[in-house]
Parts: C-alpha cells; sequence; structure tokens
C-alpha cells in the first residue's frame, strides 16, 4: 500500500497583530492507506492545526503535505473545495449535525454536494444509517438523539460518500466510557473497510488501542510515534 | 434551515410583509390621491380639447373666459363643435340649516356634453326638468343626506323630488349619478349650463372651459395649436391637462414628500429588520456554513443557498403585505380612503422587497466569503 498522508517539514503559524504563535514547527509524517492513525498529545501542541492542513482547509506555510500524492499546497481555492467533497470525511467533536436537518437529510448532504440526485442520495443516506444501527431513527432530528447515536449520524455523514481519508477531531470526548467504544468500534470495523484512512485526533487514552499507529505531539512537532498504546510516553512532552 | 428557526423566520416574514404593506398601501393612496385631483377629467371623456384661461394650472384652478371665447373658439378651423362648461364652488343649504359647498358643473344645455359617466337614477335628459340638479351618489348618501325625524335618527340619502337650496335658488333632485371623488370629497352637482349661471353669483365672465371636439381626420394637436394662436387661449388634450393638474399637485403640495418618506421608510424598516434578523441568522448559522464549505460547498453554492432563503421569505412576505393591503382596499370600498392600486404598484412593491432581498444576502455575503472553514474544528 502506498502512501495516503506524506508531510515533510509542514509549518504553520498564526499571525495576530502583535504576536506570532508557531503551531506547527517542521512536522514529518507518513500514514500508509488503510491505516488508523491517532494523533495525541498536550492542548495547543498543533493536532488540531495538523488535520486542519490534512483535510484541506487550512493552508500550510511551509513544507509539503500530499495527500494520495496531490499537493494540496498547489491547489487553486476550487480545487482544494471539490478535493474536501470527494476524498475526505469528518467526524467531529461536537457532532456538527445541522439541527433542522433529519438524520437522512445530514447524511445526504455530502452526496448531494457530490452530485446524487436527491432520491439517490436519501435511499445512500437511509442505507448508510443503517449500518451504523440507526435503522429506526432516519427521520429523527439531531436534538431527539442520544450524544452516542449523534456521533453515529456524523459517522454515517463521514462514509456517506465514501471518501478515501477521514480526519476525526475528539469523536469520543463527549460520550460516556461504554459509548466511546462503541464508536471507536465502529470506526475501527465500518470506517475502515477498504483502502480508507482515518486520522483520529484525542486525549483520550482509553481509546488507543483501537490505533495502528499513535503520533505524539508536543509544541507544534511530533515527538514519538508508538506502535501500540503501551508505547505511548506522555510524558515524553516537553522534553523533545 | 431559516425555516427551522421559527423565531427569526416570522421576524423576517413580519418585516417583509410590513415593507410591502406600507410600500403598497401608501404608493395606493398616493395614486388614489392624485387620481382624485383629475377624476372630473377621467368622468369627462367625451371632448378632444379642454379649452381654457393661459394661466389656468390646474382643473380646479377655474380663470372665467368670456362668452365670446365659445365662438372664438368654433370659428377655428378644425374645429368640429364646442360647447360651454361651468365649473364652481356654490353653497347649498341642507334641510338642517347647514350650509355645504358642492362643485357645481353646469352642461351645455343643448348637448348635455359632460354629464356623470353613470346614472343611478334618473336620465342625464331630466336635467332639461325646471330647477333639475343631479346630485352625486356619495354625497346623496353623504354629506347631502336629509337628517332623519328624531334627534338619533339616522340620516335620509337625497332622493329624486328632493329639493335643495343653492345659492338661494330652488334645485330639484332629478337624477343620482355616480361620479369619481374629487380630491376635496366634496358634492358634485350636474345641472345646465344656464342654470348654473342663476345659480352663482353674478360676476363679469362665467364661463369656465370651453370643451372642443376635432374634425374627422383633423390632428388633435394641430388644431390645440390652431386656437392657441387665433384665440390666445390655452388648448390641451384630456392625457395633458390631466398631466398639468398633476404636475400642479406634485410641484405645490407636500403631497409627493409625505407619501414619498412613509414609502421610503418602510424600505428602510424593511432593510432593517430584515436585514438585522438574517445577519444574526447567519451568524447564529456560521458554525453550519463553516461545516458545509468543510465538507466541499462552494462560496457561490452557499450563497445560492442564502439567496434561495431569503428569496423564499421576500416572496411570502410580498405576497402578505400586498394581500393585507388589498384587503384594506376592499375593506374601505365605500369609505373616503382614496386607495387605487394599478398594476405598476405590486410591480414596484415587488421588485422593492427583492432590493431588500438582495441587500440583506449582499450583507451576509461578506460574512460567508471570509469564513474559513477551519472554523469546524474550534470548540
Amino acid at each position: 500500500m502506498g502512501s495516503a498522508i506524506l508531510c515533510k517539514e509542514l509549518t504553520k503559524s498564526y499571525v495576530t497583530d502583535k504576536t506570532a504563535t508557531r503551531a506547527l514547527r517542521g512536522v514529518d509524517l507518513a500514514v500508509e492507506e488503510g491505516e488508523l492513525f491517532m494523533l495525541v498529545g498536550p492542548s495547543g501542541c498543533g493536532k488540531t492545526t495538523l488535520i486542519s492542513v490534512i483535510a484541506g482547509i487550512l493552508n500550510q506555510d511551509g513544507g509539503e503535505c500530499r495527500i494520495f500524492g496531490e499537493d494540496l499546497k498547489a491547489m487553486s481555492e476550487e480545487q482544494r473545495t471539490a478535493y474536501r467533497g470527494h476524498t475526505v470525511g469528518f467526524v467531529f467533536q461536537s457532532y456538527n449535525l445541522i439541527p433542522t436537518l433529519t438524520a437522512s437529510e445530514n447524511v445526504s448532504i455530502p452526496l448531494l454536494l457530490n452530485g446524487y440526485a436527491r432520491e439517490e442520495a436519501a435511499a445512500k443516506a437511509e442505507a448508510m444509517l443503517g449500518r451504523v444501527g440507526l435503522q429506526g431513527k432516519i427521520r429523527s432530528l439531531p436534538n431527539s438523539l442520544s450524544g452516542g447515536q449523534q456521533q453515529r449520524v456524523a459517522i454515517a455523514r463521514a462514509l456517506a460518500h465514501n471518501p478515501r481519508l477521514i480526519v476525526c477531531d475528539e469523536p469520543t470526548s463527549a460520550l460516556d466510557y461504554a459509548t466511546g467504544l462503541e464508536i471507536m468500534d465502529l470506526f475501527r470495523h465500518e470506517a475502515l473497510n477498504g483502502n480508507r484512512t482515518l486520522v483520529i485526533v484525542t486525549h483520550d487514552s482509553r481509546i488507543f488501542h483501537f490505533a495502528d499507529r499513535i503520533g505524539v505531539m508536543d509544541d507544534g512537532t511530533i515527538v514519538q510515534i508508538a506502535r501500540s498504546a503501551a508505547e505511548v510516553h506522555l510524558d515524553q512532552t516537553h522534553k523533545k | 434551515m431559516l425555516a427551522g428557526n421559527r423565531g427569526k423566520f416570522f421576524a423576517m416574514l413580519f418585516g417583509v410583509a410590513l415593507t410591502a404593506l406600507i410600500i403598497t398601501q401608501q404608493s395606493s393612496i398616493f395614486i388614489g390621491l392624485m387620481s382624485r385631483t383629475v377624476g372630473f377629467i377621467f368622468d369627462t371623456p367625451q371632448p378632444d380639447l379642454w379649452v381654457m384661461d393661459p394661466k389656468v394650472q390646474f382643473v380646479d384652478d377655474i380663470k372665467p373666459l368670456q362668452d365670446t371665447k365659445l365662438f372664438q373658439v368654433r370659428g377655428v378651423e378644425g374645429v368640429q363643435w364646442a360647447v360651454p362648461l361651468y365649473k364652481g364652488q356654490l353653497r347649498a343649504r341642507l334641510s338642517n340649516g347647514l350650509f355645504q359647498t358642492c362643485n357645481v358643473i353646469g352642461l351645455d344645455d343643448a348637448t348635455l356634453v359632460a354629464g356623470p359617466p353613470t346614472m343611478v337614477e334618473g336620465t342625464l335628459a331630466d336635467l332639461r326638468r325646471a330647477d333639475g340638479v343631479i346630485v352625486d351618489e356619495a354625497a346623496a348618501k353623504g354629506k347631502l343626506a336629509r337628517q332623519g325625524q328624531g334627534p338619533d335618527s339616522p340620516s335620509v340619502p337625497l332622493k329624486v323630488g328632493d329639493t335643495l337650496e343653492l345659492n338661494d335658488n330652488r334645485a330639484i333632485v332629478v337624477g343620482i349619478a355616480r361620479a369619481t371623488r374629487t380630491f376635496q370629497s366634496q358634492p358634485i352637482i350636474y345641472t345646465t349650463y344656464s342654470r348654473a349661471m342663476r345659480f352663482a353669483p353674478r360676476e363679469r365672465k362665467l364661463l369656465s372651459f370651453v370643451l372642443a371636439e376635432v374634425q374627422p381626420g383633423q390632428d388633435v394637436h394641430e388644431v390645440a395649436a390652431r386656437i392657441r394662436r387665433q384665440t390666445g387661449l390655452a388648448a390641451y388634450t384630456a392625457e395633458e391637462f390631466r398631466g398639468l393638474t398633476i404636475r400642479y399637485f406634485m410641484k405645490n403640495t407636500g403631497i409627493p414628500i409625505n407619501f414619498g418618506m412613509a414609502v421610503g421608510l418602510g424600505f428602510l424598516v424593511g432593510v432593517a429588520i430584515v436585514g438585522q434578523t438574517f445577519f444574526s441568522f447567519i451568524v447564529d448559522n456560521m458554525r453550519y456554513l463553516g461545516i458545509l464549505k468543510a465538507m466541499g460547498a462552494s462560496n457561490q453554492l452557499l450563497f445560492r443557498m442564502i439567496l434561495l432563503q431569503t428569496a423564499l421569505v421576500g416572496v411570502i412576505g410580498c405576497g402578505l403585505g400586498m394581500g393585507i393591503a388589498s384587503l384594506t382596499s376592499i375593506v374601505s370600498k365605500n369609505s373616503e380612503l382614496a386607495f387605487y392600486m394599478p398594476w405598476q404598484v405590486p410591480v414596484v412593491t415587488f421588485l422593492a422587497t427583492g432590493l431588500i432581498t438582495l441587500i440583506t444576502s449582499a450583507f451576509s455575503l461578506r460574512k460567508v466569503l471570509s469564513l474559513e472553514p477551519a472554523i469546524v474544528f474550534k470548540g
């Protein structure tokens, strides 16, 4: 299998009126196709900035970032929008489902954005909701669902258009432990079908064992790549 | 998305509906009032030309002519016929002793040209009966109605056979007619020219207008120019005379400014309510717009979504506002309210609400264009 994500010397700074904060200080990272990769580290270490660059919603300042061989920096704004539309699926900490749309309509969104007809999108969305165990909640509005159910809808939405890469930001942190495990199980068994690649940002050490590899970040760089939860040394942070 | 937020949806709907109502109603009342200023010209379609003193500025600005002017007009080449018309204000004494100023129209005795457009009771020819007058329906039921028997009894409409006292002269009602209400909403009384001369206070000159018909095949404007040249009088077609009158009222009264301000305020209220509510809706939903953007929605698509939603509110609100305004016109059909809604008013209202929709969307567009999809990973 080839590299899904290949980042070299990636840098990114946030500039305000008086100060510049260096969020990424030369990140080198390679994630294989079909891999579940976790990014862990303390708050403010640059995890979210890194997945934002990988997802194509933020431009890096320097270095190179290739996703499935495509250089994101070389893309125009329209190309990046199209790239996000067909290549990336998103799962967020706070679900971010549109509250006025039903579960099925929420899941239909990426399909409609990819040019599916309304009826076809609805049928695919309903099938996808079935795969994540929400057959009976197709017409439900998000606020009538539990946190775990909402996250399942979000996962169905991320998977609906069959993207090659899924980026997740703290997908279990708003859930209780048991529900968090169910969600990770869903990621492992549903989301990783085929050669799809998952990058999950998390603080939750109880789900580390779901990862194929874990990248430990600190102060804008990756300080350790661990192959199992046991190898992760979060105390390495700040000792670079 | 917007319909899901009922509070903001209804606030915007209310804003657009209120704007459409104010614009439609105020414009229609303005046009209604302006129409009343030229109501008498509308009601007198027979002559090709209205001949009058050149100093006349509008239809009620009577500058009497010498009777000989009638013969001069008749002598102009291209004139088929010309008849005199008296138009003046006389006092009528009512049965309760009060006085009411009336608009008295004196028609040519022989032809009765310029009579009322619709007779409700009696015929125009009844004017040839001794002391005969025709009274307009609204006045017969209103300002000229007789007092009931008891102190609290309802007034009794004036009917054929009743008598009036016009400037100390006896007049007998021989007909009831329907005429366009005048700007001053005074009763309109039609009679013959010779009888009007008797009713009117003695003056050296009493001829208000000469109404002229152009011979077939003759150009109206050429004949009008000939009349001006040969008699020194002004000669206008009905359309020109209406234009002259409306221009006078537009220029010399505060009516256009007052109504224009009401319409302008209505528009501003619409922009303020709808703009502010929609902008706040956009701000509330920035996160969701950011998600859509992150998931691959282009700026154009987001803007089309916004435009569609504001347009939907615009169309529903505009329909509601115009509907309420139309309802007002139906309810007040027989009242003093001058309400006239030609097809141009709904078109202007629709365009105005369309403009509000565009302005509102444009405010939000800036916000959407500057939206960073990275917002989705914040908090």
